[in-house]
């Protein structure tokens, strides 16, 4: 191109900060670093795809995040979700469950059963999981601030069920350093709550190895602010965290890295999304590879949900997320991923209804039935755009991980604050540029309907009685075991917790008892504390 | 001293007290509205993540704040409002300005303005509309 078309361009430049050009040749593949990267599916550095075949073998798993109320009301959603071709959960708790408290804790009024399913012992997971195949469903817990003490009472669910620990498949978010940056159910501060995940890593890798304990969620970082490479490097160096804490303990990196999971957003420009998740799959392969030492294929790969996309949807004009649904889940299809889910149109408003979130699961379905979006692995491959991109991607994650070791590495500046600081202030940016119209948002700063019609949003009603019916199951259940079985084990978990040694199998013993989550938290905070935020601008 | 730069140094700048009630752990928006209005030079004191109504209440008391602001976004406003309100008025505080912004349904908007919160910001208002109600609405020290 001629420096006179040139200059009739405005430069364009994605979210990553990566300048994005009117056309792509081989030369730019070769400029970017070439195709040393790429491999071939299923072979390292796995850029194409971490199976041979992907979804022509099995398609993507379609587990829409639910839960609401009292656990027999998700159970009934579950079963919904199921017999309209869900093939797996993905579990919502309630804000009380989430961060330790019981639902007669004078704190948990008002919240309990809220935006998602309340838990206070194990007979609510008995419930909410009655009826389901927990060896044909997989279930995903959405759960970080608590989730050793539900990991404990999954396994301890389904070994009561009769299914053997050992062969059964999950996952558990349990993805804490992310807490402190966006979502906010923390409980611990957060050495000891890295300790936790420590402690849940090592506990399945023994006792239940075919579990993921932990998923690394970019997601939630990305949705508080971060780019699309910051996004996933930053998760890389939490993963890291995490890995570090396991091998301290003496564990090789091939016993544990293989259940690690990680959860990724999708909203934003189609192409940077691709690269993002192709970019991170040859990222992590070299990571595990190199830093790492793994050897076994498992440990490299980078098994995610790529979903949600929250962030990208609208408050106006909702039923245009209908549409941008769509195309975020082909960006999902496309950057090869294990599984995906969607964000409901009405979800700006309210918890989904069971007509929102069938037309999610409709829109996942119709890529694989009617698409042909897993016929062909990788079937962006190739091109010289998404090559290009993906090398770029690539070098701007290694820089951007790079910067945080500087820095004094993650742990550190999730401590400190800085990275919330950071995406924060990016955060603001953004809405201020969305409000300029400098960035694009259909029918926020541009399409406005001249006269905005009537939301046709259905509210998810919020019951009281729910909540009283919780707390008096509750009271049922404190009334009905056995005390002294239920402070022994919570006394070992105090020793376990205070001696340094790992509070799993003590957690398992006291959730059998029927312990609840709020006394088994409370006597971690005893030990460990709680965690005091930073607030810094 | 001119007498722009008297007035300027006279006049108190608005102090903004901005909260999260409750559970809920969204603060990207809260954030946010704190840098806004810090740039349109407020002075805002951001509470963190999990106040009780009795925690806001007393800071509201403490700093001697110009306005009361809350960001909801898990549902929970309602209940939280109404146990708020007879702590403010406890600390005669009911002449400042409260204000509350998150995910706030259009159903409940009456209910929140009974409740004293004449300021209602649900998802999708402007950062500026905020810092102009804020200016026009904040009472006179």
């Amino acid at each position: 191109m001629n420096d006179r078309a040139k200059e009739e361009l405005k430069p364009i430049t994605n979210e990553s900060g990566i300048e994005v050009k009117p056309l792509y040749t081989a030369v730019d593949v070769e400029k970017s670093g070439g195709l040393s990267m790429l491999g071939q599916p299923g072979e390292y550095p796995f850029t194409r795809g971490i199976h041979r075949l992907m979804y022509r073998k099995q398609p993507w798993t379609m587990r829409q995040y639910a839960g609401f109320g009292n656990p027999a009301d998700t159970n009934k959603r579950f079963k919904y979700l199921i017999a309209n071709g869900q093939t797996g959960l993905n579990v919502a708790f309630d804000l009380p469950t989430q961060i330790g408290l019981d639902s007669d804790d004078p704190l948990a009024s008002g919240e309990i059963g809220r935006v998602g399913m309340s838990v206070d012992t194990l007979r609510d997971f008995e419930v909410a999981f009655d009826g389901i195949d927990l060896n044909k469903i997989t279930v995903s817990l959405t759960i970080n601030g608590a989730a050793a003490i539900l990991i404990a009472m999954y396994l301890a669910m389904a070994e009561k069920r009769g299914y053997d620990v050992k062969q059964l498949r999950g996952t558990a978010q349990n993805d804490i350093l992310k807490e402190f940056v966006g979502r906010g159910t923390w409980i611990f501060p957060v050495e000891p709550s890295i300790r936790l995940v420590g402690d849940t890593i090592e506990y399945c890798a023994e006792h239940a190895p075919k579990y993921s304990p932990v998923s690394v969620c970019g997601y939630h970082i990305r949705e508080s602010g971060a780019n699309p490479a910051q996004e996933m490097a930053y998760a890389f160096c939490i993963a890291k965290a995490y890995a570090d804490d396991v091998i301290k303990r003496g564990l090789h990196v091939d016993e544990f890295a293989g259940r690690l999971s990680y959860n990724f957003n999708i909203f934003g420009n189609l192409f940077e999304q691709v690269a993002k998740f192709r970019a991170g799959r040859g990222l992590w392969a070299k990571i595990m590879k190199e830093q790492y030492k793994a050897e076994k294929p498992g440990s490299m790969w980078l098994r995610m949900i790529a979903a949600g996309g929250g962030g990208g949807l609208t408050f106006e004009q909702p039923e245009v997320n209908i549409v941008r649904g769509a195309y975020y889940a082909l960006i999902s299809a496309l950057s090869g991923t294990q599984t995906m889910a969607l964000c409901s149109y009405d979800e700006a408003y309210t918890i989904p209804t069971e007509y929102s979130a069938r037309i999610s699961l409709r829109t996942m379905q119709l890529l694989i039935e009617e698409m042909g979006l897993t016929e062909t692995v990788d079937p962006l491959g190739g091109s010289f755009y998404v090559e290009t991109l993906t090398n770029q991607m690539r070098q701007k994650m290694e820089e951007i991980m790079a910067e945080v070791d500087a820095q004094g590495g993650i742990v550190k500046l999730i401590a400190e604050g800085a990275i919330q600081s950071k995406v924060s202030a990016q955060a603001y940016r953004m809405q201020r540029d969305i409000e300029s119209g400098k960035f694009r948002k259909v029918g926020v700063n541009c399409y406005r309907n001249e006269k905005e019609e009537e939301h046709p949003v259905e509210f998810h009603p919020y019951k009281e009685e729910d909540a009283r019916a919780q707390i008096a199951a509750l009271d049922k259940i404190r009334a009905e075991r056995d005390p002294a079985r239920v402070s022994q084990a919570l006394a070992r978990l105090s020793a376990d917790a205070s001696a340094g040694r790992n509070v799993m199998p003590a957690l398992v013993e006291a959730v059998k008892a029927y312990a609840t989550v709020g006394e088994m938290t409370q006597e971690m905070v005893k030990i460990f504390g709680r965690y005091q935020e930073p607030i810094r601008f | 001293m001119t007498a722009a730069q008297k007035s300027v140094a006279t006049t108190r700048r608005i102090k903004v007290l901005l909260a999260k009630p409750g559970l809920d752990g969204h603060d990207q928006g809260a954030k946010v509205v704190v840098r806004a209005l810090m740039d349109a030079g407020m002075e805002v004191i951001y509470t963190g993540l999990r106040q009780t109504p009795e925690a806001v209440a007393r800071m509201a008391l403490d700093e001697d704040v110009d306005v009361i602001a809350l960001s909801s976004l898990a549902g929970s406003h309602l209940p939280f409002c109404t146990k708020l309100k007879p702590l403010l008025e406890a600390s005669h505080l009911q002449d400042k300005l409260w204000v509350i912004g998150g995910n706030l349904p259009a159903q409940d908007h009456d209910a929140l303005r009974q409740l004293g919160f004449t300021g209602i910001f649900p998802t999708g208002a402007k950062l500026d509309a905020i810092v102009d109600y804020i200016r026009q609405n904040v009472k006179e020290a």
